[in-house]
C-alpha cells in the first residue's frame, strides 16, 4: 500500500460526499414533483409524454397497483428487448453484419439489463449490432435504473407519510428519474468521457498497421455514452467484453476516477434525498455512514491484499513490493483497482477494471461477500437505499426491542407484517445463491464450465449467482456462462434477485405508509445516532457472514489459507 | 396474596418437579408446532435417532457419536420444553394463592327461616341474601334490599368520606370488597362469584392456551424466517461439500443446523411471556392479556388522577401566616386549641404542624364550648375562659370577628390571595374581634413522586394530572409534582377526548380508574388499569386489575412491560450473536480432512473435530437451561433513556452473546476430551 494509492482513494470518496448533499437535494425536488432549474425544457416534454401515453400525474398508486404497473413495465422491457436481440440482423445499424442472438442468451441478456444486473455471458464487441447496444441495452440502462429509483422513492415516502394508502404514481416517478436525474447528468459524463478519448462513433472498426506491420481490426461504436449511463445507472454492462479494464472505455486514471464517482454518487445522494423527504436529514447521514464504513473497509481489505502479494511467487523471486498484480491493469496498479472491485460490488454496478478472479483469495473474497451483504453499500440505485432499509428494520425490530418498547423506525412500528415480508425478501438471497451454487456444483454439466478446478472453481460457481442474485452483474471470470445452463439459471437468479425480493419490500412500503407516524420521544431508540451506524453495520455483516461463511470457507478462504501455506490448486 | 410465595424461589423443586413431568409431555410435536424454531429441532432430533440407530447395526464406531449428539439434540428440545413447563407451573401457583384471597372474604347468609349461616363468599349465588354489618367487607356484588348505612369506598370515588348506601332508589349497589362503616345492611347478590373478574382472571392465569402476543408473533417470524435461512445453509454445504470431495454425514449436518437455528430465543420465547404475566402478578396486577403488558412497555403518556396517586387526597395545614401584631407562636397556639377537637383530617393536620413543626405543647383541656363546622356558618371552635377561638373560611371568620373589608389589615389580604394563587384554601383564625392570622391548607404532594416523574420523563414518558380542581390550582400542584401537564376541571368527557386527541397523534395511553364513569375512557385507553374496589363497569372496560388498588401501580406496570420486551430483544441479540462462535468451531471441523488449510480457523484449537461438533451442540443445549432463571426474572432494568439502555444491553447480549460461547464451547471440549466421550 502506497500513500498516493490511499491518496486516491481519498480524493474519489471526497468528491462523492462533496456531491451528496446538492445531488440529494436536486432529486428530492424532482421526486417532490417541485420546480428545478431544468424544468422550462424538460416541462413540457414531461407533459407532453403524460399526455401521449394518457397518464394522469396527479393520480397516485396504492403499493400494489405501484408494483403491478412495475412488474408490467418490466415485463415489456424483457419481452422487447429479447425481440430486439433475436431480430438483430434484420435491424438497421449492423455494420458487422452480426447474426440473431441465440435464444437461451437472449433470455439472460433481456433479464440482465431490465433487472440492473448486466451481467453479460456474450462479448459486445463480437455480438451486439450498433442498434442492439443503443436501442437495447441502453435504453434499459436508463430504464432499469430509473424503476430501482422509482421504488426507493415509493419506499420513502411510505416512511415520510403518516396514514396514507398511495406511494406516488410509477409512472410519474420514472418518467421524471430519466428525464431530470439520468438524461441532464449521462450527457454530461458522456462529454467529459469524449474528451477524456473514449470513442463516440457509429463507425463498427478502425483498422490499424502494428509495428510489426500486421493489420488489427480494432472494434469502435457508441462508447462514451453507454459507458455514462453504465456508471451512472450502476448497470455495469460494458461495450467491451474486459468492461472498464479495456482502454476506449477507461483509458486513464482520471477517467478511471471519473468511472468510480460516477457509480456512487446517484446511490449515495439517493440516501441524503431519502432523509430530505422523510423529515430527518441525519437520519440521511447515518445511514450513508454506515455504507460508508463497511465499503471503505472493503477497499482497505482488497488494497491490502492485493499489495501483500503472492508467497508463493515471493519464493519464486518475484519481487514482494509489486504485490499480486495479476490481472490487473498497470495503468491503474493495486490501489485504483481495489478501489474499483470494492466499489462495483458493493453498488451493485458490476463494471470492472481488472480480473477479480485472479486477486489472491482475500481479495477476491471481499468483492463476493460485498455483494453478498446484500447490495447496500450503497447498493444499485434505488435497489440499495429499499435494501439497506430492510436491513434497518431488522436491526430496529431486533435490537429496537432491548430499549423496551415495540420496535419503530422514523416513528411506524414494525409489527409482524412488516416482519414477514421483511424475512421474505432476506430469503431470496441465500435461497437462490446457495441453492443454484451447491446445484451447479453438484452437476457435471454445470462443473464443466469452470476454467479452474477446486476452491477457485467453487468460487466461480458462487461468484455467479451472487453476482446474478445481487444484481451485480460483474463476473469473477473463469467460467464460461454462455451455456444453455448458466444462461437460463442466471436469468432466473436475476428475476429472482430483483422483483421476488421488490415485491415484498414493497408490501412493507405499503403496510408502514399506512401507519400513523409516531412522534419520538426519549423512549425512542433514536435511529439516526453513532450507535444505531454501529448496530446495522453489525446487523449487516452478521447477517451476511452467518449466511455465506460456510459457501465462502470452501472457496476464497480455503485458498487463502492454502495460499499462506505455499499450496496452489 | 401471601408474603411465602412472592418470595418464591427460582428453584423450587414443587414447580420444578411438575414442570420435568410437563416437559417430557410437551414433546408432542401437535403442540410444539406453536414453536417453528423447536419443532424443527424436534424433527432434527428424530432424524438423528434414526441415524443412530442406523450406525448401531451397520457402523457401530460411528454410534458412540450420533447416539450423542442424538441424546443432546433431544435435551436440547427438552430444556426449551422444561422452560416453558417451569414458567406456567409458576404462573398456576399464582393462580392458587389468587383462588385462596378469594375464598377468605366470609359471607353471613340469610336462609328462609331467618337465621344466618357463615359461608365463604366463593360459595354465594345469585339472589343470595346477606347481611353485612359495621366492620365487615361486603362479600360480592350486590344491591341493598334492607337497611342504610354509611361504606367506605373511597377507592372508587376517591373521597374518603363514607357514603351513604340504602334500598331503593339509585344508591342501592355496593361492590364487593368495599366496607361498611356503620349499621347493619341486608345485600342482594347480583353477580355469581364465579364470573367475577378475578375469577375470570384465574382461569386465564392457569389456561396454557395462551395466545400469542403480536411482538411475539413478530418476532416468531423473524426467528422462522432464520431457521429457514439456516435450512438453506446446511442443505447447500451438503452441496458444496460433495463438490469439494467431503461426504458430509446427516448427523454433523443436523448437529450444524440445530446450533445455528436460535434455539436459545426459541426455546425460551413463550417463558418469557408467561413470565411477564407472572411478574405483574407479584405485583397483585391481573392482566386480561398478555396484549396489554406489552403495550404497558410503549405507554407514551401516563394519565394520573391528582387524589391518591399525585397528592394524599386531603388539604393538610402547610404554612400558618400571622396578621400584623401576632407572633407566629400566638397563631399556631390559636389554631392549635381551635382544632383539637376538630376531628376532620383538616383539622388533624393543624394538630400536627403546630405540634410537630411549631413546637406548640398540646394539653388535654377542658373547652368551655366547643363550636362544631357547618355548612352555614362554615367555622368551628372553642370557647375558653375569655377567648372565643374560631377557624373556618375567610369572609365567615371575617364576619364573627366583625372587621369590615376596609379594616382588613394589607398584608392579611395579601397572604390569603398568595394562598388563593397558588392553589390552596386559606383558613382564617380570629380570637373574638382580633384577627389572628391564615393557616394556608394545601394538597401535600406524596414525597418521592417528582423523582419517579422525572425517571418517567428520561424514559420517554409523559406525565399528565388529571384533577377536578380549578386551573390556579391544578397548574400549582402540577408544577410542584412536576408533571408535563395537566387536565383541569376535568368531566369524564374531557378525558376520553384527551385520550382520543393524543391517539390520534400516534401515541399510547396509559391511565388507571375506578369509578363506572371512568370506563369509557379505560375502555379507550391503550392500558387501563381498574382498581379492584373499583366498580364493575371499570373493570369490565380495563385491561388489567390492579388488586391493591393503587393508583401508582402503573409506573411499575410500564416497567414490567418494557422488561418483557427487552428480555426478547436481548435473547435474540445473544442467540443469533451465538452462532459466530459454532461457525468457527463446526465448519474446520467439517472440513479439515479436506482441506487441512482450514485448520486455521479452528481458533479455539478444539480437540477433534468430532469433539468440536459435540461440544457445540451441548454448548447449545446448556445455554437453554442456564438462561431460564434470565428469562423468569427478566433482564435487569433502570429506567433510563433508549440510548442507554440499548449501549448497556448491546455490549451485554451483543457482545457477550458473541464471546460467551468461544469459551463455553472450548471448556465443554476440554470435558468432552478428558473423558473420552468421542
Amino acid at each position: 500500500m502506497t500513500i498516493i494509492g490511499w491518496l486516491q482513494i481519498s480524493l474519489l470518496f471526497l468528491a462523492v460526499l462533496v456531491a451528496i448533499k446538492p445531488l440529494g437535494l436536486y432529486m428530492a425536488r424532482v421526486f417532490s414533483g417541485e420546480k428545478t432549474f431544468l424544468s422550462p425544457v424538460l416541462g413540457p416534454v414531461e407533459r407532453g409524454l403524460y399526455r401521449l401515453s394518457g397518464i394522469d400525474p396527479a393520480k397516485e398508486q396504492s403499493w400494489l397497483a405501484y408494483t403491478i404497473a412495475m412488474l408490467a413495465f418490466s415485463l415489456v422491457g424483457v419481452a422487447s428487448l429479447y425481440a430486439i436481440l433475436r431480430l438483430q440482423a434484420y435491424l438497421p445499424l449492423n455494420p458487422q453484419g452480426f447474426p440473431a442472438v441465440p435464444s437461451d442468451l437472449a433470455f439472460n441478456t433481456a433479464v440482465s439489463f431490465v433487472t440492473n444486473t448486466n451481467w453479460q455471458n456474450y462479448a459486445g464487441e463480437a455480438t451486439m449490432s450498433h442498434f442492439s447496444q443503443m436501442a437495447g441495452l441502453t435504453v434499459h440502462n436508463f430504464l432499469s435504473a430509473a424503476t430501482g429509483m422509482a421504488l426507493a422513492i415509493a419506499f420513502t415516502r411510505a416512511l415520510a407519510r403518516s396514514r396514507v394508502a398511495t406511494l406516488g404514481n410509477f409512472w410519474v416517478d420514472m418518467t421524471r428519474a430519466t428525464l431530470y436525474v439520468l438524461l441532464p447528468l449521462a450527457v454530461v459524463v458522456t462529454l467529459i468521457f469524449v474528451a477524456m478519448g473514449l470513442p463516440q462513433t457509429l463507425e463498427a472498426s478502425a483498422t490499424a498497421t502494428t509495428l510489426e506491420g500486421a493489420q488489427q481490426v480494432i472494434s469502435l461504436g457508441p462508447v462514451a455514452s453507454q459507458e455514462a449511463i453504465k456508471q451512472l445507472g450502476t448497470n455495469g454492462g460494458g461495450f467491451f467484453n474486459v468492461n472498464a479494464a479495456h482502454p476506449f472505455e477507461n483509458p486513464t486514471a482520471w477517467s478511471d476516477l471519473l468511472n468510480i464517482f460516477a457509480m456512487l454518487s446517484i446511490s449515495a445522494a439517493l440516501v441524503y434525498t431519502f432523509g430530505q423527504m422523510v423529515g430527518n436529514r441525519r437520519q440521511g447521514w447515518a445511514l450513508i455512514t454506515a455504507m460508508a464504513v463497511l465499503l471503505i473497509a472493503g477497499v482497505a481489505v482488497v488494497y491490502w491484499a492485493e499489495s501483500q502479494g503472492n508467497p508463493i511467487l515471493t519464493t519464486l523471486g518475484l519481487d514482494p513490493a509489486q504485490g499480486n498484480m495479476e490481472g490487473k491493469e498497470v495503468r491503474f496498479g493495486q490501489s485504483a483497482t481495489a478501489l474499483y472491485a470494492a466499489v462495483t460490488t458493493g453498488l451493485s454496478d458490476g463494471g470492472v477494471n481488472g480480473m477479480l478472479g485472479s486477486f489472491t483469495g482475500l481479495g477476491g473474497l471481499v468483492p463476493m461477500f460485498l455483494i453478498q451483504l446484500g447490495e447496500v453499500l450503497p447498493g444499485g440505485v434505488g435497489s440499495g437505499l429499499y435494501g439497506i432499509l430492510v436491513f434497518a428494520l431488522l436491526s430496529v425490530f431486533v435490537a429496537g426491542l432491548m430499549v423496551g418498547r415495540t420496535p419503530e423506525f422514523l416513528g411506524k412500528k414494525i409489527e409482524s407484517r412488516e416482519m414477514k415480508f421483511a424475512m421474505l425478501a432476506v430469503l431470496i438471497l441465500p435461497l437462490v445463491i446457495l441453492g443454484f451454487t451447491a446445484i451447479s456444483a453438484m452437476l457435471p454439466v454445470a462443473v464443466a464450465a469452470i476454467g479452474t478446478p477446486g476452491p477457485h472453481g467453487l468460487s466461480e460457481i458462487l461468484y455467479a449467482y451472487t453476482s446474478a442474485v445481487g444484481n451485480n452483474g460483474s463476473a469473477f471470470g473463469g467460467l464460461s456462462g454462455n451455456t444453455l445452463w448458466y444462461n437460463t439459471t442466471l436469468g432466473i437468479a436475476m428475476l429472482l434477485g430483483r422483483f421476488a425480493y421488490v415485491v415484498p419490500v414493497m408490501a412493507i412500503a405499503g403496510s408502514l405508509a399506512a401507519k400513523v407516524k409516531t412522534p419520538a420521544s426519549a423512549g425512542t431508540f433514536p435511529t439516526d445516532g453513532p450507535l444505531f451506524v454501529g448496530l446495522l453495520v453489525g446487523i449487516i455483516i452478521i447477517l451476511g457472514g452467518l449466511q455465506f461463511f460456510p459457501a465462502l470457507a470452501l472457496g476464497p478462504i480455503v485458498e487463502h489459507f492454502a495460499m499462506l501455506a505455499g499450496q496452489t490448486f | 396474596m401471601s408474603k411465602d410465595l412472592k418470595a418464591r424461589s427460582l428453584f423450587d423443586p414443587a414447580i420444578l418437579l411438575p414442570a420435568a413431568r410437563d416437559a417430557v409431555l410437551k414433546l408432542d410435536p401437535r403442540q410444539l408446532l406453536r414453536n417453528p424454531v423447536i419443532f424443527v429441532t424436534e424433527v432434527v432430533a428424530a432424524v438423528v435417532t434414526i441415524f443412530f440407530l442406523r450406525d448401531l447395526v451397520a457402523h457401530p464406531a460411528e454410534a458412540v457419536f450420533s447416539g450423542q449428539i442424538a441424546i443432546w439434540l433431544w435435551f436440547t428440545v427438552l430444556f426449551a420444553t422444561f422452560a416453558e413447563a417451569v414458567a406456567e407451573g409458576r404462573g398456576r401457583a399464582q393462580a392458587e394463592s389468587l383462588k385462596k384471597t378469594k375464598s377468605e372474604l366470609v359471607a353471613r347468609r340469610l336462609l328462609a327461616d331467618g337465621r344466618t349461616e357463615t359461608t365463604a363468599a366463593t360459595r354465594l349465588k345469585i339472589g343470595d341474601v346477606v347481611l353485612v354489618a359495621a366492620g365487615e367487607l361486603i362479600p360480592g356484588d350486590g344491591e341493598v334490599i334492607e337497611g342504610v348505612a354509611s361504606v367506605n369506598e373511597s377507592a372508587i370515588t376517591g373521597e374518603s368520606a363514607p357514603v351513604i348506601r340504602e334500598s331503593g332508589g339509585d344508591r342501592s349497589a355496593v361492590t364487593g370488597g368495599t366496607q361498611v362503616l356503620s349499621d347493619e345492611i341486608k345485600v342482594k347478590i347480583t353477580v355469581a362469584p364465579g364470573s367475577s373478574f378475578v375469577d375470570r382472571m384465574i382461569a386465564l392465569i392457569e389456561g396454557a392456551q395462551r395466545q400469542k402476543t403480536p411482538n411475539e408473533i413478530a418476532l416468531s417470524i423473524l426467528l422462522s424466517g432464520l431457521t429457514l435461512i439456516f435450512l438453506f445453509v446446511c442443505v447447500a454445504i451438503w452441496g458444496l461439500a460433495g463438490y469439494s470431495g467431503t461426504v458430509l454425514s446427516v448427523t454433523v449436518l443436523a448437529a450444524l443446523l440445530v446450533t445455528l437455528i436460535p434455539t436459545t430465543i426459541g426455546g425460551l420465547l413463550s417463558a418469557i411471556g408467561i413470565a411477564g404475566m407472572d411478574r405483574l402478578v407479584r405485583f397483585n396486577v391481573i392482566a386480561t392479556s398478555g396484549r396489554a403488558v406489552e403495550a404497558a412497555g410503549d405507554v407514551d403518556t401516563l394519565l394520573l388522577d391528582k387524589t391518591g396517586t399525585i397528592t394524599f387526597g386531603n388539604r393538610m395545614a402547610s404554612d400558618f401566616l400571622p396578621a400584623p401584631g401576632v407572633t407566629v407562636h400566638d397563631l399556631a397556639e390559636a389554631a392549635l386549641l381551635s382544632s383539637l377537637s376538630d376531628e376532620t383530617p383538616e383539622g388533624r393536620s393543624i394538630v400536627a404542624l403546630a405540634t410537630g413543626e411549631f413546637g406548640i405543647a398540646s394539653k388535654t383541656r377542658t373547652f368551655d364550648a366547643t363550636i362544631a363546622f357547618t355548612a352555614e356558618t362554615r367555622l368551628s371552635g372553642v370557647d375558653l375562659g375569655t377567648r372565643r377561638l374560631r377557624k373556618g373560611a375567610v369572609d365567615a371568620v371575617l364576619r364573627f370577628a366583625g372587621v369590615s373589608d376596609q379594616e382588613v389589615p394589607a398584608e392579611f389580604r395579601r397572604a390569603v390571595d398568595q394562598i388563593a394563587r397558588t392553589g390552596g384554601t386559606p383558613l382564617a383564625v380570629a380570637d373574638g374581634s382580633r384577627l389572628l392570622g391564615v393557616i394556608h391548607l394545601k394538597d401535600v404532594v406524596k414525597p418521592g413522586i417528582k423523582e419517579r416523574f422525572a425517571a418517567l420523563r428520561a424514559m420517554g414518558i409523559r406525565t399528565v394530572m388529571v384533577t377536578g380542581d380549578n386551573p390556579v390550582t391544578a397548574a400549582a400542584i402540577a408544577s410542584e409534582a412536576g408533571v408535563d401537564d395537566y387536565l383541569a376541571q376535568a368531566t369524564p368527557e374531557d378525558k376520553l377526548a384527551y385520550i382520543r386527541r393524543e391517539q390520534q397523534g400516534g401515541r399510547l395511553i396509559a391511565m388507571c380508574g375506578d369509578g363506572t364513569n371512568d370506563a369509557p375512557a379505560l375502555a379507550q385507553a391503550d392500558v387501563g388499569v381498574a382498581m379492584q374496589t373499583g366498580t364493575q363497569a371499570a373493570r369490565e372496560a380495563a385491561n388489567m386489575v390492579d388488586l391493591d388498588s393503587s393508583p401508582t401501580k402503573l409506573i411499575e406496570i410500564v416497567e414490567i412491560g418494557k422488561q418483557l420486551l427487552m428480555t426478547r430483544g436481548s435473547l435474540t441479540t445473544f442467540s443469533i450473536a451465538n452462532d459466530v462462535a459454532k461457525y468457527f468451531a463446526i465448519i474446520p471441523a467439517l472440513f479439515v480432512a479436506t482441506y487441512p488449510a482450514l485448520d486455521a480457523l479452528n481458533i479455539m484449537r478444539l480437540a477433534s473435530p468430532q469433539s468440536a461438533i459435540l461440544s457445540a451442540v451441548i454448548f447449545n443445549a446448556l445455554i437453554i437451561v442456564a438462561l431460564i432463571p434470565l428469562a423468569l426474572r427478566g433482564v435487569s432494568y433502570s429506567p433510563a433513556g433508549a440510548a442507554a439502555l440499548l449501549r448497556r444491553n448491546l455490549l451485554i447480549y451483543g457482545l457477550g452473546g458473541l464471546v460467551l460461547p468461544f469459551a463455553g464451547i472450548k471448556v465443554i471440549d476440554l470435558a468432552v476430551a478428558a473423558l473420552h466421550l468421542v
